[in-house]
């Protein structure tokens, strides 16, 4: 294995984090619509590429792999960065 | 509204040997709450010092079963969370979980079909969710899973899968990876696309596909599926992550 599948093996869905999101938002997220700020394209948080292994959550654009969010929890709050998000959709 | 999502102690009711690497859990909830076929338990085990890992486990259970859920575990030789609950898990142990959790990845009879399922591994296990809520349903959606495993006795489900697939319009599709019994008749490789054409030919592109199990697996058959025809947004993925090997 090299180092490229061992990055790729990390990888999950951003369904993987529905009960991070959930704690969060208050909200099942996961069906909730995203448009990524980098390259416009719209897709259900819960299949963006989710990455759990670094400090925190990173979730990433399907389509150009930029970052759409960053959730960082530590003993004295937690820190939610939507930068790379242009919006996010909630149905009812 | 739903209740706001919270840890809870389960309790151990019961634990069965499916393979020789897979376990599953019975665990019995306080703050049960019907699922959907295809989520996920989120578990947290903490040791004496403090330190805390967190790992998910998607429903093997129909949601038709009150109280109480099933999880089926693949023992990861060098992993942190699966051999505890191997090896040191016995029944009437407390368990930390909270859930369910994780909409996107779900199929109910209302969701229609036909249903093409795709696992690799554990993977099977929240696509056999789906399979048992389909059956409990009594949903006639046509359907076909295709499996792969190592070996035959890697096959979790197998008895269970057999008896399902004899019931209106289920069809298992089994690979066998790593080696295959004397007249084996099944498929013996890898996923491939001209294996996902033969088994999702008859489904036609309008399926609605669910795939689970390895990264490297998920992403293969996502990506053949859509270049076969289907619509991306009907070609659902839950990938496990590191399985060690
Ligand atoms: C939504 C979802 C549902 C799931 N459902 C199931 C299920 O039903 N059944 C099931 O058995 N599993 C399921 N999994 C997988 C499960 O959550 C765990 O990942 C699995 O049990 C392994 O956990 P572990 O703590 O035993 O191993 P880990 O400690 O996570 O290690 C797993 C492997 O990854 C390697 N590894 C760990 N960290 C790194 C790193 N930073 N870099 C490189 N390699 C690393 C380890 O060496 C090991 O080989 C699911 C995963 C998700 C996301
Ligand atoms: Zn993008």
């Amino acid at each position: 294995m090299n180092d490229n599948d061992v990055v790729r093996d990390l990888t999950l869905d951003g369904n993987a984090v529905a009960g991070l999101l959930e704690e969060v938002f208050g909200a099942d997220m996961t069906t909730a619509d995203g448009e990524c700020a980098h390259c416009g394209s719209a897709n259900a948080v819960g299949a963006l590429r989710a990455y759990t292994r670094a400090p925190g959550v990173v979730l990433r654009c399907p389509a150009c792999g930029g970052v759409i969010a960053r959730i960082v929890q530590t003993p004295r709050g937690t820190l939610v960065d939507l930068r790379g998000a242009a919006h996010l959709a909630m149905r009812r | 509204m739903r209740r706001p999502l919270e840890w809870q102690i389960a309790t151990v009711k019961a634990i069965a040997q499916e393979t020789a690497q897979v376990k599953t859990i019975t665990l019995v909830l306080p703050g049960w709450t019907a699922h959907r076929a295809g989520q996920h338990y989120d578990v947290r085990l903490t040791a004496a010092d403090g330190y805390q890992a967190q790992r998910s486990y998607s429903i093997a259970s129909p949601p038709e079963r009150p109280g109480e859920v099933d999880l089926t575990v693949e023992r990861i030789p060098d992993g942190e969370v699966s051999p505890y609950l191997h090896d040191v898990l016995v029944v009437g142990d407390a368990v930390e979980v909270r859930g369910p959790v994780g909409g996107y990845f779900v199929w109910e009879a209302s969701s229609g079909g036909p249903l093409l399922l795709v696992a690799g591994g554990s993977g099977v296990v929240p696509l056999m969710a789906m399979l048992r809520h389909r059956a409990a349903a009594g949903a006639k959606v046509p359907a076909r899973l295709l499996y792969s495993s190592r070996t035959l006795e890697d096959v979790i489900y197998r008895q269970e899968l057999e008896a399902l697939a004899s019931r209106d319009g289920l069809e298992v599709f089994h690979t066998l990876t790593r080696g295959q019994p004397k007249g084996w008749t099944g498929y013996a490789r890898r996923i491939d696309q001209p294996m996902l054409a033969e088994v999702s030919g008859p489904l036609g592109t309008a399926a609605l596909a669910f795939i689970c199990g390895p990264t490297a697996l998920v992403e293969t058959t996502a990506s053949a599926l859509v270049q076969l025809g289907l619509a991306q947004e009907r070609v659902r993925t839950e990938r496990f992550g590191p399985t060690g090997t």
